[in-house]
């Protein structure tokens, strides 16, 4: 599956999607999804809760493994993804659309990361 | 199949490619490295894998697993003095689960042994204990009149699980396979090409084992995955095959057993014949064993069910209400069956009864309920 050119890339394999009235929409990568196995679980942070970029604010629990779900950027959760907490088998089956986790009210004096990644740039580095 | 892979024996390279290697790369296999193999971990969905076996059928490629025959007038007796069972009295054509122990009665190997033939035996060891296995029946074949012979790259070994499974291979050969009871095996012909079929797996689900030459594995796999299709049998890795064994209670080597446990610290103490006639390596230690094990258990081997939904992983400490360590995680899962996380650990036998209240895993700092079941979590319908 190929990575949308609209979304950011973290290293640690989640999106953020471009602002819309500085909310951006959070979720883990096909990569990702796709290393993980199925998801069976995800632990969500909770609306109104700050999350810190480069930070854990979660995780996915899959067949073979845990994995700590971190915060490409800062700012308050606004909204969580309920049907991919009932439902974790979103994440893969539709990573970067309906599998979407958190949106988050981004921090007006952090802005945008700058070490987040474009799409060629992600798909390079999970070709290392 | 788990995160602490054993490193592959020395006289072979990293990731030694299967028989059928071409055939999960075309299929899109997620391969992995499990003792010294590069083997498939699923080709979509594991847990779509897992509920084609419960429901249908499954294929798998097993090739890691290793061989090793032993031939001669003494081939029985060998194993007798080896082994924890009693071999000798095998009948031709039946297998038995049996293990190896060390002389103080830890567990080297659990082992699925075939007489092929009067004076022939297949043993069948864990991929990662293979070289440890066929090191220890060579050293104790001193004195026998057997020879112990690697067989590794002799067979590839592709199973076919599920209900399903005898329609499916029984469009594919001539072998009586109604009359192929569980636990037993008869040289046939599959799709033309010979193998050994034995009703044997590890999945908790009716099923066969195909040991065939190398060469005959990739168009064995095709007739097989063809003659399936109308019943929807899937390739599967060794992500389910995991699932499936905890599901149905099944131990693991490096898991529920080490050669820190004997037989009877994992409830199999009925592996171990006192009975049988001579000598055999570990009886002492292991007659320790089964007394302990029947006045003062140190610990037993229990069946965890999560009441929430974070997993328990092995390696994970069970905790009481007090947050006092009882016990230690061996396996864990989400289960496809049930819906929820299951686990083995070996518990404090004074917690180890189905229904034992206050029982928890520290999952990362937390304590998460868990009820204590009896094992195991699933157990097929016939």
């Amino acid at each position: 599956m190929s990575n949308p050119e609209n979304l950011r890339y973290s290293k640690e394999h989640e999106w953020l999607s471009p602002a819309d009235n500085g909310v951006a929409t959070i979720g883990i990568t096909a990569y990702a999804a796709n290393a993980l196995g199925d998801v069976v679980y995800v632990d969500l942070p909770q609306v109104g809760a700050t999350v810190t970029g480069g930070e854990t604010c979660g995780e996915l629990e899959s067949t073979k493994s845990v994995s700590d779900l971190y915060a490409p950027v800062s700012g308050e959760v606004t909204e969580v993804n309920q049907n991919v907490v009932d439902d974790p088998a979103l994440v893969n089956s539709a990573p970067f659309e309906a599998g979407w986790l958190f949106k988050v009210r981004l921090d007006d004096a952090a802005g945008e990361p700058a070490d987040l990644l474009t799409a060629d740039e992600y798909t390079a580095y999970t070709e290392e | 199949m788990t995160d602490d892979t054993p490193t592959a024996p020395a006289s072979r390279p990293l990731s030694c490619p299967t028989a059928l290697d071409a055939v999960h790369r075309a299929l899109g296999a997620a391969m992995t490295d499990f003792a010294g193999w590069s083997m498939p971990l699923r080709y979509g969905s594991e847990r779509a894998e897992h509920q084609a076996v419960r429901t249908s059928a499954g294929l798998f490629d097993l090739s890691h697993m290793g061989e090793i025959t032993v031939t001669g007038p003494g081939a029985g007796a060998l194993l007798d003095h080896a082994l924890t069972g009693l071999l000798s009295t095998l009948p031709v054509g039946r297998a038995r689960y049996t293990m190896i122990c060390d002389a103080a009665g830890g567990i080297l190997d659990d082992l699925i042994v075939y007489r092929l033939a009067d004076r022939e035996y297949l043993v069948v060891a864990n991929a990662s204990n293979a070289a440890t296995v066929l090191d220890a029946l060579t050293d104790r074949a001193a004195g026998f009149d057997a020879a112990v012979r690697d067989d590794r790259d002799a067979y590839a070994l592709i199973a076919v699980q599920g209900p399903a499974s005898p329609a499916v291979l029984g469009r594919l050969t001539d072998a009586d396979l109604a009359g192929l009871r569980y636990y037993a095996s008869l040289p046939g012909t599959v799709a033309g090409r010979r193998a050994l079929i034995a009703r044997t797996g590890y999945t908790g689900e009716d099923g066969f084992e195909l040991f065939c030459a190398p060469d005959d594995a990739e168009p064995l796999w095709r007739a097989i995955t063809e003659a399936g299709r109308p019943e929807g049998l899937v390739p599967c890795g060794l992500a389910c095959r995991d699932t499936l064994r905890l599901e149905a209670g099944m131990p693991l080597y490096g898991h529920e057993l080490t050669t820190a446990t004997t037989p009877f610290d994992a409830g199999l103490g009925r592996v171990v014949r006192f009975d049988k006639p001579g000598d055999f390596v570990g009886r002492e230690r292991l007659a320790a064993a089964a007394e302990r094990a029947a006045s003062a258990p140190p610990r037993a081997l229990v069946g965890l069910v999560a009441r929430g939904r974070r997993v328990a992983r092995a390696g994970f400490a069970v905790v009481d209400a007090g947050g006092t360590v009882i016990g230690r995680v061996t396996s864990g899962a989400p289960s496809p069956t049930l819906g929820k996380p299951i686990a083995m650990a070996y518990v404090d036998p004074g917690y180890a009864t189905p229904g034992t209240e206050g029982v928890a895993v520290d999952i990362r700092g937390t304590s998460e309920p868990f009820d204590v079941v009896a094992l195991p979590f699933y157990k097929r319908r016939t």
